[in-house]
């Protein structure tokens, strides 16, 4: 483990360094020789060109000011790192914050404010902070604030959504001005990644006023009210030489989709985000924009609830993933932006997924057999679904279609979008959902999928899944992990109650005078993160 | 005359804090009846019983509702409308931080609505049956039936993306010259004024001619006096109650129901305050708007009747 994590700090420096050539327009080959010469062009070079590779043509520039309208916001918004909810917030606290790591666009944790996290049993972590960062009102970074920053999650009073990933720290405590040792309760090998979420933004040792944001940021906060917008200026103290790029960023919420769309093409706004698949032909046919899909692990997944009647029984629960007509829902309800999901929450393109799995496929004949099997061929069932829950009523609909043929009738049941999550969600014996990406498909799993959870939406009791569950966090050979992880993936796949059929796509739109974007495993805006790396080319 | 009015003034005032009492009774009672609370609304997905119930301790939510409306009540009159549950900051500063929006755009679309709707009332109701007032029929039928939201949408297409003329959004914050405040406001404000001149005007129309067809509209037109005199001198005064309603009916609606103009122009005013406050089940809040909204339309309906009297002579005595 301890070479591992000393390869995350080569590793951070040569991406440094070679980000800065990138940025003093140093050729494509020479850089490629700088990685072959040290040796890692296979494990860095792929994400690192393609993350860069737009801006290579151009060096970013400095200076400018853009106006960016996303979709959720409300009277809600906070600065509170530690009650963020959605994207509005995330981005917000990615502008003034910074956290103890980043995580790249292949899920891999790059080290930002740490200089290094060093284990050796995955449960006790030793954290050296980076020197010389300030926080925006010039204060030095020391130990004391991530201690404070980390800890307050688990007091209850705070709110924190992030609870249930604090629960693990046993003892977090200060060994030094720029080092502190974290205590978990069992191993977690997941820990870096897991501190590279918003949540795990580092404010000042104390902060309990929240009106405005004093981080380490890349964006100072000259203005933010909840609902209406906040107003972003770049931070010249910023602990990444040269970022970020843009002067200023004026962030607001347009819920309404035509009205944000018109706003991008009338030259109003530069960037938006969450365009409707209905919309994009409006965006791409435009001159002048540009549309931007990032292959996100977002899914929307039909959840029969093990605990909740007639659903209980493992053949209803294989007759309906079979009744699943994945590729009509994905041309349907997201016009092909997406792709098609196999009843198991891990995206293709993570480093854990298990591509031996055989993709289920659209079977009437199986799934009559199976209903059958179960005894529940000619019943009708209640299926609920909302417009909270993305694409769900198409889904619905397309699903009835289909389990009518098989023998089936599906009432769906249609609920508004407002308090869905706390009144509908998972409460029904047929129930659709949608869980957006996390950083670690240990998180995943341990939030929707564990016996325990509160969240665990099926219900399910799985011995042998928790087993692996529990093994595979503390697990340091990569490889073993891997080998769990596929086994877990397998037994969701056969047996949880919760039907995956697409993962969606995210897609954002912006004026092709902004450069330097790029997308995202974990969400779209560059996985919130797009504040520092764009720049507008006037 | 100082007598009856001040008389109706007082009776109002003392049957408008009966009504706000009930109102914010009634709120209450909806807001509680509604699925969710303010913790589980703003957890989300991520909500578990212990986060759920920690942060309902937080707010105070745990104590029986009759005691937080007492709270809440008591505060009010003491002139503190207590914290926003969601975000922690005053209700106060929150509407104070809209409020001036709302009323502005109110009195934009106020000015360049009502001296419109008047003319075209009332030249419609001397004219009444020629092509033109069938014209303006017409085109209030069709103003009041397009919804608000297919307006605003064409206008932002038709003005912002194909011509660009306006801009998509009205920046408020950025007004520096007469010439932003002009196209910031261009698009909103045409957007209410469709439903709102087609009502009055409409309303006004009915009134006058209600008028034009008494008696003693027939006796100033055997004296001889123009028709001109006739409408504006004879008739007018005797309309101004009803008109004066349709007004303030209107008026009412411009102070907390332009939910869609807000968000479509993404204009921070007091409706999407209350929506939010809503969804987010932000129960101060949400009944601080209601309170306002209430007491708005009370004050409204209060300036119609007075001017109604002061106008009628027979309403004088």
């Amino acid at each position: 483990m301890k070479d591992k994590n000393e390869k995350f700090g080569a590793h951070q420096d040569l991406v440094e360094r070679v980000s800065e050539d990138l940025g003093r327009g140093v050729s494509r080959r020479d850089v490629l020789r700088a990685l072959m010469a040290s040796g890692i062009l296979a494990t860095t070079a792929g994400g690192l060109l393609t993350h860069t590779g737009a801006a290579f043509a151009q060096t970013p520039k400095k200076g400018g000011k853009i106006r960016v309208a996303v979709g959720a916001g409300s009277t809600a918004d906070t600065l509170d790192p530690a009650k963020g909810g959605n994207i509005a917030d995330s981005v917000r606290h990615y502008m003034f914050y910074s956290r103890l790591t980043t995580i790249d666009t292949e899920l891999t944790p790059q080290m930002a404010l740490a200089e290094s996290m060093n284990t050796k049993d995955g449960a006790l972590w030793t954290v050296k902070l980076r020197k010389d960062v300030r926080f925006h009102d010039g204060k030095p970074l020391t130990s004391a604030d991530v201690v404070y920053s980390l800890l307050r999650h688990k007091n209850p009073a705070t709110g924190s959504k992030a609870r249930a990933v604090a629960e693990e720290f046993e003892e977090i405590k200060v060994t030094g001005p720029l080092e502190l040792q974290i205590k978990l309760n069992s191993p977690n090998v997941d820990l870096p990644a897991l501190l590279g979420t918003a949540h795990f933004s580092i404010i000042k040792d104390g902060t309990t006023d929240f009106t405005t944001a004093i981080g380490t940021g890349p964006y100072k906060c000259k203005e933010f009210k909840p609902g209406v917008r906040s107003i972003s200026v770049r931070n010249d103290d910023y602990w990444k030489p040269g970022k970020p790029y843009l002067d200023e960023i004026e962030y607001f919420s347009i819920p309404d989709e035509a009205a944000r769309v018109n706003a991008l093409l009338s030259g109003d706004v530069h960037l938006i985000n969450a365009i409707n698949p209905r919309s994009a032909p409006t965006v791409s046919a435009a001159p002048g924009y540009t549309l931007f899909e990032s292959k996100t692990g977002h899914y929307t997944d039909i959840i029969m609830r093990d605990n909740l009647g007639p659903v209980k029984n493992p053949d209803f629960v294989l007759a309906m993933k079979y009744m699943l007509d994945r590729e009509q829902m994905l041309k349907v309800a997201m016009r092909g932006f997406g792709i098609i999901g196999n009843d198991q929450p891990v995206q293709p393109s993570n480093r854990f997924y298990f591509s031996g799995l055989p993709q289920r496929t659209f079977d009437l004949d199986k799934a009559k057999f199976h209903l059958q099997k179960a005894g529940m061929a000619g019943q009708t069932l209640p299926m609920v679904a909302s417009t909270a829950a993305n694409g769900s009523v198409d889904m619905a609909q397309i699903l009835q279609l289909s389990a009518q043929k098989a023998g089936l009738n599906l009432d769906i049941k249609r609920m508004p979008a407002d308090g869905y999550w706390s009144n509908h969600w998972a409460k029904h014996p047929m129930s659709f959902g949608n869980i957006s990406p996390r950083p670690t498909v240990d998180l995943m799993f341990t939030l929707f999928y564990k016996s325990n959870s509160p969240q665990n939406v099926s219900g399910w009791k799985n011995e042998q899944f928790d087993q692996l569950l529990d093994a595979a966090r503390g697990e340091t050979n990569d490889a073993k992990r891997k080998q769990m992880y596929a086994d877990m993936q397998v037994i969701v796949h056969e047996q949880c109650g919760v039907g995956i059929p697409m993962f969606i796509n995210s897609i954002d739109g912006f004026t092709n005078k902004l450069k330097g974007y790029g997308s995202h495993p974990l969400a779209g805006l560059m996985g919130f993160d797009f504040a520092e790396h764009v720049w507008l080319d006037a | 005359m100082n007598g009856t009015i001040a008389r109706l003034v007082l009776k109002r005032l003392g049957v408008g804090v009966l009504t706000l009492l009930i109102v914010s009774l009634v709120i209450f009672t909806i807001t509680a009846l509604l699925p969710g609370d303010a913790a589980q609304a703003l957890l989300g997905q991520e909500a578990t019983p212990e986060t759920v119930a920690a942060l309902r301790a937080t707010f105070g939510l745990d104590q029986p509702a009759h005691l937080r409306y007492l709270q809440w009540l008591g505060g009010l009159v003491t002139g503190d409308p207590g914290n926003s549950l969601v975000n922690g900051l005053p209700v106060a500063d929150l509407i104070g931080s809209r409020l001036p929006n709302t009323l502005k755009l109110a009195a934009i679309a106020a000015l360049a609505a009502v001296p419109l709707a008047l003319t075209i009332g009332i030249v419609s109701a001397m004219f009444r049956g020629s092509l033109f007032d069938r014209l303006m029929n017409m085109a209030a039928v069709s103003a009041v039936s397009v919804p608000e939201f297919l307006i605003a949408t064409l206008a932002v297409l038709l003005f912002a993306v194909h011509l660009q003329w306006l801009p998509a959004l009205s920046h408020v914050s950025e007004i520096n010259s007469f010439g932003d405040m002009l196209r910031a406001y261009a698009m909103p404000v045409l957007t209410l004024c469709c439903g709102l001149v087609a009502q009055m005007a409409r309303m006004t129309r009915a009134a006058v001619i209600d008028q034009l067809s008494a008696p003693y509209v027939e006796m100033a037109m055997l004296k001889g006096a123009r028709p001109v005199r006739v409408v504006l001198t004879h008739a007018l005064p005797n309309a101004v109650g009803p008109i004066a309603n349709a007004v303030a009916l209107s008026l009412s609606y411009l102070l907390g129901g332009v939910i869609i103009v807000e968000s479509i122009f993404h204009y921070p005013g007091i409706a999407t305050l209350m929506l939010d406050a809503v969804s987010g089940r932000d129960i101060p809040l949400v009944q601080a708007c209601a309170m306002l909204f209430c007491v708005g339309y009370m004050v409204l309906v209060l300036v119609a009747d007075v001017s109604a009297i002061v106008s009628n002579p027979r309403l004088r005595k």
